[in-house]
This record gives structure tokens, C-alpha cells and sequence, in this order.
């Protein structure tokens, strides 16, 4: 049986008390009670670190994370495009334990009673939460794709849409290939996590044969009517840079595959690569369902947006991917970090007999290489609005680059240098 | 101009220029919307391009804003962003990066 160490987050309190200094201007009592938080990617280590600063160490935090550390999804294309290793894709939870005093358990929820408050833990033993945030990504709808049901599949036709082992393997499956091949992308139908990460992944595969294997081509099988993200910008790159090597084919929903051979099978047609990458539709995480959580069209949780509550289930805020995005909201984790800081504030507030605030803002950039150098980012900002009970994006903000250019270039590598700090150190 | 504004005032600013039922963290939580880039209250990571605004006089912080807003001031992408908050708000932001460390 798993319990609570008061003790231990006493010392770990005193660790962040000790550098605490005043932040912000909060009024009242400082919050205390446990929060849980499932899942340590973009949305749960924010939601970690954020409520142990802003309670200046007065909240008790448990993130609950299945990997030992977190290998970011932003800047993985480069690692499959041969720019970066998986070193420079990785950080550790070391910050979060030490710096920020938050209780990193490496394991696996495995159910969650919300009429009691607590969750249950694979390793065996539960904890008890005040509030509980989940945090727990996507997981793919294999059904809709029979061939891919077995692990034996799955190991050959890869998706590389978690970044991690899959990642190294489809940069291995790609040096293997040999020149004059053929790799293709499957996207599915919107929404689906990072909009524009599909046809970067096209652009930085397509950018490798380029240099080292000039004859092989890049296919992208697109579900969608057309391209989901940054259109113009994508396009340009494909006709300017890549032209005769990306082909792109709208409407092309991988239906089914044929793993052995590497054959996608569409609807009226057959596709055979030579590297074929799969990324399979997906939906919240499975915890989300396991918890009882009423998700939409039995795939996303629907929250309530000046909190992250699930409108379901009360006592459970939910982030990032997982969540049914408000209007023209991506799936991206710079999004996944602006619910955690949402979500922090609003638990704190609860935690402490307040409402939350009545007005959050969220905004979202995301940058994507074209080529080892060029970037092209998009951007948004979305307000609170009380008549339509969501975030709205503000009108006559943000938008896309003017051009692919290698200052963002820069921009984005600094980007996710800050984000990852901002989360976990 | 004042370089930096004691927490004091920084909380009767947010309590009285905001409707009343603001939160009375609403600064620290509009300023934090800006640290995925800008770094944790501001502090961005050293030699990544990105400026800290921890600290920063609150008049200069809002003249870049104002200067993005108009197109003034040439940028990659804080145009669009600036444009998402309004003037109340980038007050606040601004106000708070002033008086962190």
C-alpha cells in the first residue's frame, strides 16, 4: 500500500519554500490540500510545477508519469530528419523533485474512483487527491485500423506520433531504406494532435533524401480535404525545395494495412512503400474513459474553460490533447502548457474557497522546420467569452509567417529551450 | 519613470483597474501566458534568443507592445500575439514582468 509521506513533502516544501520569493499578489490564506496529477508531458509537469509556485510550496503535488523522462514531441521531426539526437529531445523531472518540490512517481494509473478521490496505481497501492488533473495525451483508435492491431504490426508499420522508442525506429527504418524508395505518411482526419506536424515530418523526410538518397520520394497520404495547417507556406516549400520528390494526395484516408507488405489500403486503392508511416486516428487518453468521464463523440472531454473541469465529472480538470478544443484550438503543446497554467490558478482558487478567474487567456504558437533551417510558425490567441462559455480566438490576431525564414529558425529552437524550463525547472 | 513598482501597488492596480469580480491574481496569470517563450516570470533562458522581461521598466515594456501593434517595431511573430490582448491587459503584463527579479 502506497500512502502519502507527509514527511517527505515537508522536506520537499522547505526546498522550494526556501527560494520561494513573492509571486503575484495573492491576498488570502495560501491554498493547501493534494492535487494528482496523471501524466508528465506539456500539460501535467506545468500543472506541477505551477501550483507548488503559485501555493509557494503550500499544495501538495503527486505527478503520476510512466516514463522516467520526458522526451519532447516538439523538435522530435528533427531527430527523424537527422538534425538532433534523442539527448537533446530529453529533460529530466530532476527539476520538478528538487527545484519545485512535486512527488515524481513512476508508474501507471490504472483506475480512478472520482466519488471517493483516489486512483489506483499499477504497481498496486492508491493515493487519495483533493483535486485531480489529468494529463494523459492521446491514445490511437487501433480499431479503425484492423492491420495494426498486433504489437507484431505496430512494430513495423510505426506511427512516431509519441515520441520516444518509435522515434529512434523510424530513423533507423529510414537510413536502412534504400535510394530510389519510397516513404509515406498517413494523416488522419482532423483534429489530431500538431496540426502542422505531419507535412514538417514530409518536408524534413523529404529534405534527407534530398542530400543523401536523391531518387527516393515522400508521399503524403492525407485524410483530409487539404492540408490541415500553414497551407501556403507548406506548399511553397514543397514546390521550391522538394519538387519531384513530396507528392501530396488529399482525401486519402489509410482505411486499413497490410503491415507485412507495407501496404496502406485506402478506399478505392492500394499503396505499397517501401517505409510506411501510419498515424493512426486518435482520442483522449484511455485513463480519461477509465475515470468515467463522459467524453464527445467518444473521444474527447469536454471542460469547462475558466477551470479545465471535466463538465462531467467534478474534481477532475483535464489538459492538452485529451481535452474537446474550443474554436480553432490546435492540439500542440504549447496549448497543453497554457491549460496547465489555467488549470493551476483556477485549482488554487478552489482549493481555497474562490472562484476562478473570470476571464483567462490562452494563446498558442508553433513553429515548423521546412528544412534543417527554415521555419514557419502559426499563431492565436483566444479569450474568454462568458456568452459562448469558451475561448474564443481574438480576431485580427495572430496568423502565420510571411515567409519560411531561418531567424524562427533560431526562434523555435528557443522556443522549446524556455518551454521545457518553463515546465519542468 | 518609476523602474520598479512595489508589489503593494502592484496589487491595488490589478484590484482597481479590472472589473470587481477580477481575480486578484490575474497579472501573475496573464503574465504567465507569456513564459512558454519569455520564461518563467520572465526569466528567459540565457542565449536563447528570447528577451527576459523579468525586471524590465514597465514603460519600455509597453512601448515594444505598443510598437508591435503598430508595426513600428519589425518581428517574427509578437505583431500577432500583441494584438491578441488588449491595452488593459498588457498593462497588467507588463506591470508584473516590471516587478519580478
Amino acid at each position: 500500500m502506497m500512502l502519502m509521506k507527509r514527511r517527505d513533502f515537508l522536506k520537499a516544501g522547505a526546498a522550494a519554500g526556501a527560494m520561494a520569493v513573492l509571486y503575484g499578489c495573492a491576498g488570502g490564506a495560501k491554498a493547501s490540500g493534494h492535487v494528482v496529477v496523471v501524466g508528465g508531458g506539456y500539460g501535467g509537469a506545468t500543472v506541477a510545477k505551477y501550483l507548488r509556485m503559485w501555493s509557494e510550496g503550500g499544495v501538495q503535488v503527486t505527478l503520476i508519469e510512466r516514463n522516467p523522462t520526458l522526451i519532447s514531441c516538439p523538435i522530435s521531426n528533427l531527430v527523424i530528419g537527422g538534425q538532433k539526437t534523442m539527448e537533446d529531445i530529453t529533460v529530466s523531472y530532476d527539476g520538478l523533485k528538487n527545484k519545485w518540490g512535486v512527488r515524481v512517481v513512476q508508474d501507471d494509473v490504472v483506475a480512478v474512483d472520482a466519488a471517493k478521490k483516489t486512483v489506483t496505481l499499477k504497481a498496486g497501492g492508491s493515493l487519495s487527491y483533493d483535486r485531480l488533473v489529468l494529463s494523459p495525451g492521446v491514445d490511437f483508435m487501433w480499431d479503425e485500423i484492423p492491420g495494426l492491431k498486433s504489437a507484431e504490426a505496430q512494430s513495423k508499420v510505426l506511427h512516431a506520433w509519441k515520441a520516444g522508442a518509435q522515434t529512434v525506429a523510424l530513423r533507423k527504418q529510414l537510413e536502412a531504406m534504400k535510394d530510389g524508395g519510397t516513404y509515406a505518411i498517413a494523416i488522419p482526419k482532423a483534429p489530431y494532435r500538431c496540426p502542422p506536424g505531419p507535412y514538417e515530418r514530409a518536408c524534413l523526410v523529404a529534405n534527407y533524401f534530398k542530400e543523401q538518397k536523391p531518387k527516393s520520394k515522400v508521399i503524403i497520404l492525407d485524410a483530409n480535404e487539404d492540408v490541415v495547417s500553414k497551407k501556403p507556406l507548406f506548399t511553397k516549400a514543397w514546390a521550391d525545395l522538394y519538387k519531384g520528390i513530396i507528392e501530396y494526395r488529399n482525401n486519402s484516408e489509410v482505411k486499413d494495412v497490410e503491415a507485412g507488405s507495407n501496404t496502406a489500403i485506402l478506399e478505392f486503392d492500394k499503396f505499397k512503400a517501401d517505409v510506411l508511416n501510419v498515424i493512426p486516428p486518435h482520442r483522449a487518453g484511455d485513463i480519461a474513459a477509465k475515470s468515467g468521464i463522459k467524453l464527445i463523440n467518444n473521444r474527447w472531454v469536454d471542460v469547462n474553460w475558466l477551470s479545465m473541469e471535466s463538465t462531467s465529472t467534478p474534481g477532475i480538470h483535464v489538459l492538452g490533447d485529451a481535452i474537446f478544443p474550443a474554436p480553432t484550438m490546435p492540439k500542440s503543446g504549447h496549448m497543453a502548457n497554457q491549460h496547465g497554467k489555467l488549470a493551476a490558478a483556477a485549482i488554487l482558487n478552489l482549493l481555497n474557497g474562490q472562484e476562478p478567474n473570470p476571464e483567462p487567456v490562452v494563446m498558442n504558437t508553433c513553429y515548423s522546420f521546412v528544412d534543417s533551417k527554415n521555419v514557419i510558425h502559426v499563431a492565436s490567441v483566444h479569450q474568454y467569452d462568458a456568452a459562448t462559455k469558451t475561448v474564443q480566438p481574438v480576431k485580427g490576431a495572430g496568423g502565420v509567417s510571411a515567409a519560411r525564414n531561418e531567424l524562427e529558425g533560431k526562434v523555435a529552437l528557443g522556443w522549446a529551450k524556455n518551454i521545457w524550463a518553463d515546465m519542468l525547472t | 519613470m518609476k523602474l520598479f513598482v512595489p508589489i503593494a501597488t502592484l496589487c491595488l492596480l490589478v484590484v482597481s483597474s479590472t472589473s470587481q469580480a477580477a481575480d486578484p491574481n490575474l497579472a501573475r496569470s496573464l503574465a504567465a501566458t507569456c513564459a512558454n517563450c519569455h520564461g518563467t516570470n520572465g526569466n528567459a533562458i540565457k542565449g536563447s534568443g528570447m528577451d527576459a522581461l523579468a525586471g524590465m521598466d514597465k514603460a519600455k515594456i509597453l512601448q515594444k507592445l505598443a510598437d508591435f501593434k503598430s508595426g513600428d517595431k519589425p518581428a517574427t511573430i509578437m505583431h500577432q500575439i500583441s494584438k491578441g490582448y488588449t491595452e488593459a491587459q498588457l498593462d497588467l503584463i507588463a506591470t508584473y514582468f516590471a516587478a519580478q527579479k
